[in-house]
């Protein structure tokens, strides 16, 4: 192992270190000088210290051009990594301005520094070629998390989702860690390409096996892939909204890309294909089944969601199953324009918040109380079930398409995707006849909403608009990051 | 400058979308100039065009790493549908000039669903086509869910689920079809030079085609059109039936017939007595075309006559592409326009006409109302769509189904029969469709009731009798001189884009 300097270290973490440092920041200030300040006030100066950090930690991640491995890829710095960060910090700011107008809790500070925290865990995470880093900076992450689903003190299901998300997810990580385990005692290393490079010469042993396995369950938790997914609807509907924006949306950017990276740089590929390409085709084919199949039957707009994600879980499983660049290309933009959609359709509910909007039913004639708002919900639901030209199609199509020229014999699952697209915009037109079709039957009165709230979704809704119609606009900057990639 | 039908279409909705508080009036003016507008750019475009070419309108990169392009072009087929197009887009905001409840959003639903069937029709890459074609989806199902009538939010359900699956199956062939041809290139002409594997073709065909096939109506994945047509409101209606209907004919021979020829040929073993696709599909079209119309014959809903004389009209379009020759596609080309002129005018007596005014659209509720008298002009135009719809000479219907009934003689001897008799069912169901609304039975002898509930209806408006007699004028020009489409339609169907086909099977 090479001496590395450490001022080289601080240099290449600056932009994690900037956010975990407005964490610290929003915290102090809101323990100290803000304490006898009101509500609002409070939140507007920590988002608006939050969203300075990952505002820096964007600039400095655009500003820097350069490729790094410290301690044998402990730390990665490279085009893609930093393409990944700059879009968690991006999300996290959304995030952090869907926030602004809560009244979940009065604990402001230590709201929005878990958030940055959690920013900071996931661009690490992003970051890293080393299971055991890996590791680490997914459990701060997880914790985090956990900590954001159960911040509304007042509400029971707030409480109860986070213990559901807390016990599954402390098994998921035993079993991460024991995948990880048993890969370190086949390989004697921690580092993903030396994983693949020791093992990829031997044959599939019952304990590679076992360990593929038991990294494809601890990771597919994260990722709320089915048979994995049973914390999702849970959280969604109990969290508070933005939190399950944020659980939604940049955790699942982060979660995605990792599972990638370890399934496509780690686990040895065989020498037709991966070996773990059977297991992640089943629990592909499951997760979209499972997903869209319980969505039909939600009657809660958020576990309408959380299952819906769990069925797009399954779409993205096929950019890995391509193992290609292309693939990953595909992968990644499928899951900004996802997360992007998601979080601006958690932006609408959050922005509804005060009329208690749980079932499905209570948006009836939604489209003359709050016209802006139905009508980036409308982009939002349409983009996720793929209607042309927003984003959402072009993911798909991306995807579908990667995968299909990888390998013709994914058509079964292209086309059971497909035919589970369809299945995915019944219930997204349920959600939206009762916005658009049905009246409202308790009041007819317009729906006040803060004007930063309808801009924020504005903006989000904006974005899912132009990717669909200009896709090349993420694209080309996907392929730039992709084509300075050795692999 | 024919990109401009697309655009203007959607400035119009944005427009509407965006201005605050519009009234109705506003609304309707807004729409209808779109609307001129538009038909005005295709009347242009037409008459500079020169048959037998392929004229580009705008030709850019649109996703250069993936090798998409946004490339707009059109030739004969292309501009006799954007014709119809923007004929029947004035004649629905006409028909729809009494829309009050939310009007400036109907108009806007209304110019995004037409400016996507323009973008159909003029898209020459096949991703932008798809992304066109399934934008229309959107629009139909508020369309029919917010204005429509009875069961309209079954209807609407139905129709965007048939829609979608229907889209769903194009999408797996456009993306096998991309990446069997390289991942490359999507532009059309492109493809339809590309060898593709005969197995490949084979499943790709019936693919591509039935999901195109279930927006055309073909049985027996009609089930969605007499509900959702009976259940949307005039306008909506008259643009399903009129040009929605076409989108998915069109793209049965623009896409499925024009890239995947010889997906048609030979099995070369028989299942059932069908030895290809071929036959099996102009089996499918003529049992439309006869089932269409002993359903109609029995119908106790107006709306729902009108409604599976679609089905039954739709099937000859696709007999005439199954037949494979100049003459048979050139007549279904034909018939696409001609049904859509003739199904906007009935739907526009039906649903406007009359049930905006008598508020039933039950024929043994409407025979004792003697319409004829009370509303005649309603009958007028009924007697002239029902003469069109039957095939009289001198209307569209007439050139249109004479040539497909040449050409499935020559291809199919024993369907040309069947089809015929298709033709006298029509004859029989517009005959009692008419005696039982309009004449009031006088037909069966029964004595004339001048009962005075009957003369209480709305007179018919200024807007509907220019809407109808846009309408009557167009289907009477191309009956009496059908050498104006004809002239474009031909010499398109002998354009290098067709090689495939007519190299293969065409006789």
């Amino acid at each position: 192992m090479n001496p590395v300097s450490y001022f080289e270290l601080l240099r290449l973490t600056l932009p994690e270190i900037v956010v975990a440092l407005s964490g610290l920041a929003v915290l102090t200030l809101d323990l100290t000088v803000l304490q006898r300040r009101s509500l609002a006030v409070r939140w507007r100066i920590g988002a608006l210290v939050g969203c300075a950090g990952c505002v820096g930690a964007i600039l400095l991640l655009l500003l820097r051009a350069e490729r790094a491995s410290l301690y044998d890829g402990m730390l990665v710095v490279n085009s893609l990594t930093q393409f990944v960060q700059t879009v968690l910090a991006a999300f996290t700011i959304l995030a952090v301005l869907l926030s602004v107008n809560s009244d979940f809790t009065v604990h402001v500070g230590e709201y929005l520094g878990v958030v940055l925290f959690a920013t900071a865990a996931m661009m690490v995470l992003v970051g890293t070629q080393n299971l055991l880093v890996i590791f680490a900076s997914l459990e701060l992450l997880s914790l985090s998390l956990y900590i954001l689903t159960a911040f509304n003190k007042h509400s029971r299901k707030s409480a109860e989702a986070a213990l559901k998300y807390f016990l599954f997810g402390g098994m998921a990580a035993a079993f991460l860690l024991f995948g990880i385990s048993l890969l370190y005692g086949l390989s004697d290393s921690i580092q993903l390409t030396a994983i693949a490079a020791t093992l990829g010469a031997q044959p599939l042993s019952p304990l590679l096996a076992v360990a593929i396995v038991m990294i494809v369950t601890g990771l597919g938790f994260k990722v709320a892939a089915a048979p994995f997914h049973l914390w999702a609807p849970d959280a969604y509907q109990g969290a508070p909204t933005p939190s399950a924006a944020l659980i939604a949306s940049s955790s699942k950017i982060a979660s995605f890309f990792v599972f990638s990276m370890v399934l496509t740089l780690g686990l040895p590929a065989g020498s037709v294909m991966p070996r773990w390409f059977s297991l992640i085709a089943a629990v592909a084919a499951l997760s979209m089944l499972v997903g869209n199949l319980a969505a039909i039957v939600q009657s809660s707009v958020r576990r309408l969601l959380a299952y819906s994600a769990i069925g797009h879980a399954g779409y993205m499983l096929l950019g890995i199953l391509a193992h290609s660049a292309l693939g990953l290309g595909a992968l990644l933009y499928y899951v900004v324009t996802y997360a992007l959609a998601t979080i601006g359709a958690f932006g609408v509910l959050a922005a509804l918040e005060k009329e208690g909007i749980d079932q499905v039913t209570d948006l009836a004639g939604l489209s003359r109380r709050a016209p802006w708002l139905s009508f980036c919900m409308l982009i939002f639901l349409l983009s996720l079930a793929g209607i042309p030209p927003l984003a959402g199609f072009f993911g798909k199509f991306y995807v579908f398409s990667s995968a299909l020229s990888a390998r013709m014999g994914l058509l079964w699952l292209v086309i059971l995707a497909i035919g589970m697209s369809v299945v995915s915009l019944y219930y997204y037109l349920r959600v939206l006849k009762q916005i658009y079709v049905r009246d409202s039957e308790v009041s007819v009165g317009t729906i006040e909403t803060p004007l930063g709230m309808r801009a924020t979704v504005g903006l989000i809704a904006l974005l899912v608009v132009l990717l669909g119609c200009f896709p090349q606009l993420l694209l080309s900057w996907i392929d730039g990051a992709l084509r300075a990639m050795p692999h | 400058m024919l990109a401009w039908t697309i655009y203007i279409s959607f400035l119009g909705a944005a427009g509407l979308m965006l201005a605050p508080r519009v009234n109705a009036r506003a609304a309707r003016l807004i729409a209808l100039l779109t609307a001129v507008a538009g038909f005005a750019i295709s009347v242009i475009g037409v008459c500079r065009y020169t048959p037998g070419t392929l004229v580009t309108v705008t030709r850019v990169p649109w996703i250069p790493s993936l090798g998409i392009e946004y490339h707009l072009a059109a030739d004969g087929i292309s501009l006799t549908l954007l014709l119809l197009t923007g004929i029947v887009a004035v004649a629905g905001v006409l028909f729809s000039w009494n829309v009050e409840r939310r009007p400036a959003e109907f108009f806007a639903l209304y110019l995004v669903l037409i400016g996507a069937v323009y973008g159909v029709f003029l898209s020459f890459d096949l991703l932008l086509f798809f992304v066109f074609y399934e934008l229309a989806i959107i629009p139909k199902y508020f369309l029919i869910a917010i204005w429509g009538s009875t069961r309209r939010e079954y209807a609407a359900m139905k129709l965007a689920l048939y829609s979608f699956a229907g889209s769903a199956m194009v999408l797996i062939g456009v993306i096998a079809a991309y990446v069997e041809a390289g991942s490359k290139t999507m532009d059309l002409a492109d493809l339809a030079r590309f060898p593709f594997p005969l197995h490949f073709e084979m499943w790709i065909f019936p693919l591509v085609f039935v999901g195109f096939a279930i927006l055309a109506g073909m049985w027996p994945f009609h089930t969605w059109a007499p509900t959702g047509h009976a259940a949307a409101p005039t306008a909506g209606s008259m643009l399903l039936a009129g040009v929605v209907m076409k989108l998915g004919a069109y793209g049965c021979l623009r896409v499925a017939m024009m890239l995947f020829p010889r997906g048609m040929e030979a099995w070369g073993f028989r299942v059932l007595g069908f030895g290809s696709w071929r036959g099996l599909f102009a089996v499918l079209a003529l049992i439309g075309i006869v089932y269409g119309a002993s359903v109609a014959l029995v119908q106790k809903d107006f709306k729902f006559v009108v409604g599976y004389s679609s089905v039954s009209h739709m099937g000859f379009v696709l007999l005439g592409l199954m037949t494979l020759s100049q003459i048979g596609l050139s007549g279904a080309v034909l018939q696409m326009f001609s049904h859509g002129i003739i199904a906007g005018l009935l739907f526009a007596v039906v649903g406007r006409m009359v049930y905006d005014r008598t508020h039933t659209r039950l024929l043994s509720e409407l025979e004792p109302m003697h319409l004829a008298r009370v509303i005649p002009f309603a009958a007028f135009t009924f007697v002239i769509a029902g003469m069109a719809s039957i095939g009289l000479p001198g209307f569209s219907g007439f050139v249109a189904e004479f040539e497909i009934l040449i050409g499935t003689w020559r291809a199919f001897p024993a369907l040309a029969v069947l089809a015929g008799v298709g033709i006298l069912v029509g004859i029989a169901f517009s005959w009692r469709a008419l005696d039982k609304a309009f004449l009031g039975g006088a037909g069966t002898g029964s004595p004339v009731d001048r009962s005075p509930s009957a003369t209480v209806l709305p007179r018919i408006t200024v807007a509907e009798r220019i809407g109808a007699a846009i309408l009557m004028a167009a289907t009477a020009a191309v009956g009496l001189y059908p050498r104006i489409l004809l002239d474009l339609i031909v010499p398109a169907l002998q354009s290098p884009l067709f090689d495939g086909l007519r190299k293969g099977l065409w006789r």
